[in-house]
């Protein structure tokens, strides 16, 4: 029997064909996970499931729920089983709640619908399943605004409202993706729980591919609005028949090559660095709270050395950052770059600057978009006290992106011409045009697609061996720090909790939280793959 | 280009180029009385008209659309070049004293209604149509730092102005270079507002006496001048009126097409 | 919460305070003598001297200040150079017909606006949606004033509907009231309107597209459903900022068209006492006019801590 099944769907937007030939099904109790990278279709395929799609778009072939094809029901016949017989978790719990509604009103919401009973009779059902979800009323009452919860409750409160009826299949699109990484395990663990517990189909929308090695027992791989390859999930880990599959679990478990470490003097020195927040008053005459955004943080970095940190959001890694760049005051300790201490004299920012670069996440927002390559690549020529004649100019240009994988063609293109990794090669060659002692990578491949990602972590051990790069990696995905660094420092509440060589951190973390951290991260490690 | 912003175009186009071609020409001189041709209906000689004093009305109106565009555009340049430099320091200084200050000082100019402004200050310099440009300029002053601060903030926090930053750039040199090329288009997209809205506050303060003084002609005077004779000839109203909201009409449109060439995010993003 | 309104209330203490100095001072350094003017240009120094005394000009200038302010708060807005009757009696007389007429005219647009702004946002590009952004666009573009003269020339004149202008005063009943006020607030009320069912409009659109109105869909809600349960709140927000705004417009707005209507309200005493340079009955009429605009905007502040959970913890 299947609860949800999916045949020949192709669907076109504004006569834009978009999926292509789509089957599936969804068994009760069982993990369907479809999987692909960005712009493959597999979010519309999960919007079709529920008849959610948007305007301008039309469908063919067959969407079978519990036995009966949707085609055949009217808007309202489809509005009476949204919710009851369907329901779906999105991607951003940020925003996918009423902001203005209490958490317990928004799931009673879905019972008033399908159900004539009282308020309280639909209150109380939706605190049961609040409980239910892990959100116990002395801990998180159902009165509470979305905005008093963190990322990780908001998404147990969406995921409330989609099973407060046991539907039969439950459609999660990405339900971790926006969220840390302990976090992550806990909401997958829960919806795994749930669909088995329930016997409710569950249609696993990731990118991810170690969230689909642990939680799936069957697995599609879509690409370009097509599925490529379908079957169990140990089948399609342990032997891909499909190049594209193959590729995608290269790029997910190949580890970089990192050159050996070079020379050994110090580089980098921060010295006791705290900075403080002042929170806003919830009773009036309090005092205010001070948050410790980071808290006496000391460390050292030796020229040569490739750092990694990690640390969940909101545990002061970007204020830390912004601190050792320079963009924020400190208010106590000391970092110390190359010999000289930074100050907030301008002076000594600017000549500080000359010796560190940075590269950003977002490869959408880290350009002025109406700047051309060339001109935004030597942006950081204003630090040096000579500026460079232009034939010298168009020379270092020139030779930067070539060194990042670009030719010198592009230099008089526009930032939007270019692909998300393409632009992350244009954030790097910019860093690199003064030859700077310390890159500090900030999220650099957070954004990027695993293929993509792949090739700019490869991009950074090649020009760390042609040029000897220094760098601090910053990120929250741990797997990523692991394979370009030789040292990583773990952080948690504004300190450094563990530190170590990269290595004996993660094959053998002390810290309890390095430890719950390590736990957590999703392996895809094709031996251990469920039966 | 959508047909309402073409329509805004070309009703904006026209009213300036009949505001600038009055400088050299009107078919009548809109001083000349001639009193036994008053209050002619429009039609024959006089295409729109005589008013009491037997005066051209298309030469008024000519004129007076000249007055009215001046006063308007005067204003918005005044409100334009204090606001914006005002919202960019605000902006660039995010949450210290300065942007406090500048804020605060917004929050006691948006206290003043616009004609209780004008009113504030007729009341000591006495009516003209400088001191209505001087209380429409101040009224402009705090939409434009709050517009310029509004869109500048969220820009701050991108990553490729601190890429800027990084890269050695002071925050004004970041605000010029980087903020206020991306914010130009809200800005234009305001000022159109402004200009509309000048247009309609230089014909509500000449109403009630308080902006231009005759003998000047404004499209707001001769609707002060038609009130009393509105029943006799209701031409003399509804000539200047139509003219009035002909203008707005215009601005408004071409600000609503412009918003939408401008928008970013509208612009097409690479496949 | 109560953070918040101790908050919004300092900053309301604030622009008071400085309104009240700037009026004051704006007012100081206007040109000419109160006690020269009313006594005319023949008068002899010692009883200009008597006059200014009793006036209570010849006071240090800080002393004078806080007379004015601690008369204002007590009800006491001194006494007229010209009619030499208080203050507070011409503005209690005046108010009774400003104050209602602001309330007539924002009731009537948001009546207008709203249904509009729904119905323009669920009808999205199709023609009720078109003919309603034509008819805004129109509306913003009319002069209200001008506005108010046609409809006198139609409703008054021609049909003889409305009275073309003038009062009658509470004491005759309601129904003359409200009928000699119908047409001034028709004319203020309209282009504010046209101004509110845009923003309704872009502000229903705007939550249409957020993420939460999908998840009530996958809930189950029909798209009807989802408008009027998830989508009114939330536009609410942007929709009562612009109410805000437009009370303090209309409030001012009726300054002018009280001029076409011949209404005795506080617009036509402001312009009398200019032209009679009686500042005094400026300077308090302005004050309470400014009052009358921040404390709206306190109260818009309030209103939408009640509306939007999120500022209630935020300071």
């Amino acid at each position: 029997m299947t609860m949800l099944q999916i045949d020949n769907l192709c669907l076109d937007i504004h006569g834009t064909e978009i999926l292509h030939d789509i089957s599936l099904s969804v068994g009760p109790g069982e993990i369907l996970a479809v999987t692909g990278e960005s712009g493959s279709g597999k979010s519309l395929t999960a919007l079709a499931a529920l008849q959610l799609l948007p305007q301008g778009a039309t469908m063919r072939g067959q969407i079978t729920l519990a036995d009966r094809p949707l085609s055949d029901l009217t808007e309202a016949e489809l509005c009476a089983r949204r919710g009851r017989d369907i329901g779906m978790v999105f991607q951003e719990p940020m925003t996918a709640l009423n902001p203005v509604q209490t958490i317990g009103a928004q799931v009673a919401e879905t019972v008033r619908q399908h159900h004539h009973i009282s308020r309280r009779a639909a209150r109380l059902r939706a605190e049961e399943t609040l409980v239910r979800v892990g959100l116990s009323p002395d801990r998180c009452p159902p009165d509470r605004y979305p905005h008093q919860l963190s990322g990780g409750q908001r998404q147990r409160v969406v995921i409330a409202i989609a099973i407060v009826l046991g539907p039969q299949v439950l459609v999660a699109d990405e339900p971790t993706t926006a969220l840390d990484v302990t976090t992550q395990a806990q909401i997958l663990q829960l919806l795994a729980r749930l669909a088995r517990e329930d016997g409710m189909g569950l249609m696993l929308i990731t990118h991810d591919l170690a969230v689909v090695a642990q939680h799936a027992d069957r697995i599609a791989v879509m690409r370009h609005g097509a599925i490529v390859e379908t079957g169990t999930a140990r089948a399609v880990l342990s032997n891909p028949q499909h190049a594209y599959t193959q590729s995608l679990l290269r790029a997910a478990t190949r580890r970089v090559e990192l050159p050996p470490r070079t020379a050994t003097t110090p580089l980098l020195s921060v010295q006791n660095l705290s900075r403080s927040y002042r929170m806003p008053r919830r009773r009036l005459l309090e005092s205010p709270q001070l948050v410790q955004a980071v808290h006496d943080v000391s460390f050292d970095i030796q020229r040569g050395e490739r750092v990694g940190l990690v640390g969940e959001s909101g545990c002061g890694k970007s204020t830390l950052t912004r601190a050792i760049l320079g963009l924020e005051p400190l208010q106590s300790g000391r970092v110390t770059l190359a010999g000289t201490a930074i100050s907030p004299d301008k002076h000594v920012i600017r000549a500080a600057r000359r010796h560190m670069q940075v590269v950003f996440q977002d490869p959408f927002g880290s350009f002025n978009p109406r700047h051309k390559v060339r001109r935004l690549i030597c942006e950081p020529l204003h630090l040096l006290d000579t500026a460079p004649s232009e034939n010298e100019r168009n020379r270092m240009v020139d030779e930067a992106l070539f060194d990042v994988g670009l030719t010198s063609s592009d230099a008089d293109r526009y930032i939007h011409e270019f692909s998300g990794g393409q632009r992350q090669r244009i954030a790097i060659a910019r860093a690199l045009l003064i030859k700077p002692d310390l890159v500090i990578f900030d999220e650099a491949v957070s954004a990027l697609d695993v293929s993509v990602r792949r090739r700019i972590l490869d991009l950074i051990a090649l020009l760390s061996s042609r040029h000897g790069l220094t760098y601090l990696f910053i990120s929250h995905d741990l797997s990523v720090v692991r394979s370009v660094t030789d040292r990583v420092m773990v952080m948690q509440a504004g300190k450094i909790v563990e530190e170590g060589s990269t290595h004996n951190v993660f094959t053998n973390p002390r810290h309890p939280y390095t430890r719950k951290l390590v736990a957590a991260v999703p392996h895809l490690d094709t031996t251990e793959l469920p039966h | 280009m959508s047909r309402p912003f073409m329509l805004g175009a070309v009703l904006s186009a026209g009213f300036i180029l009949m505001a600038l071609l009055s400088l050299i020409w009107t078919p009548y001189d809109h001083t000349g009385l001639n009193i036994p041709q008053k209050l002619l209906p429009p039609g024959g000689a006089h295409l729109l008209g005589t008013d009491h004093l037997g005066r051209d009305i298309l030469s008024m109106v000519m004129v007076g659309s000249r007055t009215s565009l001046a006063v308007a555009l005067v204003a918005l340049a005044i409100g334009f070049s204090v606001g914006v430099p005002l919202g960019l320091a605000a902006a660039a200084n995010k949450g210290n004293w300065l942007d406090e200050a500048i804020m605060r000082g917004n929050d006691i100019v948006f206290a003043f209604p616009l004609l209780v402004m004008a009113i504030l200050i007729t009341a000591v310099f006495g009516p003209s149509a400088v001191n209505a440009i001087i209380a429409f300029g101040l009224f402009n002053i705090p939409v434009f730092a709050r517009v310029t601060r509004g869109a500048a903030l969220p820009l701050w926090e991108r990553e490729f102005i601190m890429a800027a930053r990084v890269a050695g750039k002071a925050a004004p040199r970041v605000s010029l270079e980087h903020i206020l090329p991306n914010i130009l288009n809200v800005l234009i997209v305001q000022a159109t507002v402004q200009f509309a809205l000048g247009i309609q506050v230089e014909a509500a303060l000449s109403f009630v006496g308080l902006g231009v003084q005759p003998p000047t002609p404004s499209l707001g005077r001769m609707l002060a001048d038609a009130q009393t004779l509105v029943t006799l000839a209701p031409h003399l109203a509804i000539v200047p009126g139509v003219a009035i909201i002909l203008i707005v009409l215009g601005l408004n449109l071409l600000g609503d097409g412009l918003r939408d060439i401008l928008d970013p995010r509208l612009r097409r993003r690479p496949a | 919460m109560q953070r918040y309104i101790v908050k919004r209330l300092g900053s309301l203490l604030f622009s008071l305070l400085v309104a009240s100095v700037v009026i004051f001072v704006v007012i100081e350094i206007a040109p000419g003598d109160p006690a020269a003017f009313m006594l005319g240009i023949n008068a002899q120094p010692d009883t200009l001297a008597a006059l200014r005394a009793e006036l209570g000009l010849d006071a240090p200038k800080i002393q004078r200040y806080f007379a004015w302010i601690g008369g204002m708060l007590s009800g006491d807005f001194g006494t007229s150079y010209t009619y030499r009757t208080p203050v507070s009696d011409m503005v209690a007389d005046r108010i009774a017909v400003s104050i209602p007429l602001a309330v007539f005219a924002l009731l009537l647009s948001v009546l207008i606006a709203i249904p509009a702004g729904i119905l323009a946002a669920a009808k999205r590009n199709k023609s009720a949606d078109l003919a309603v952004l034509g008819a805004t666009q129109m509306g913003v573009a009319v002069p209200n004033f001008w506005f108010a003269m046609m409809l006198v020339l139609v409703f008054a004149i021609k049909w003889r509907w409305f009275p073309a202008g003038g009062f009658p005063g509470w004491e005759d009943g309601l129904w003359p009231a409200i009928r000699a006020l119908t047409l001034p607030a028709i004319a203020l009320a309209l282009p504010q309107a046209a101004i509110l069912t845009r923003v309704m409009r872009s502000a229903l659109l705007d939550v249409l597209g957020e993420d939460y109105m999908r998840t009530a869909r996958a809930k189950g809600l029909s798209r009807r459903q989802t408008l009027w349960r998830h989508g009114l709140r939330n536009a609410m927000i942007p929709v009562l900022t612009i109410v805000g705004l437009q009370f303090s417009f209309l409030f001012a707005g009726t300054i002018i068209i009280e001029q076409v209507f011949y209404l005795p309200g506080l617009g036509r005493l402001i312009f009398q006492s200019i032209s009679n340079r009686d500042l005094i009955v400026v300077e308090s009429v302005v004050m309470l006019v400014v009052f009358g605009v921040i404390v709206i905007n306190f109260v818009v502040d309030l209103a939408y801590a009640a509306v939007d959970p999120r500022l209630r913890d935020r300071t």
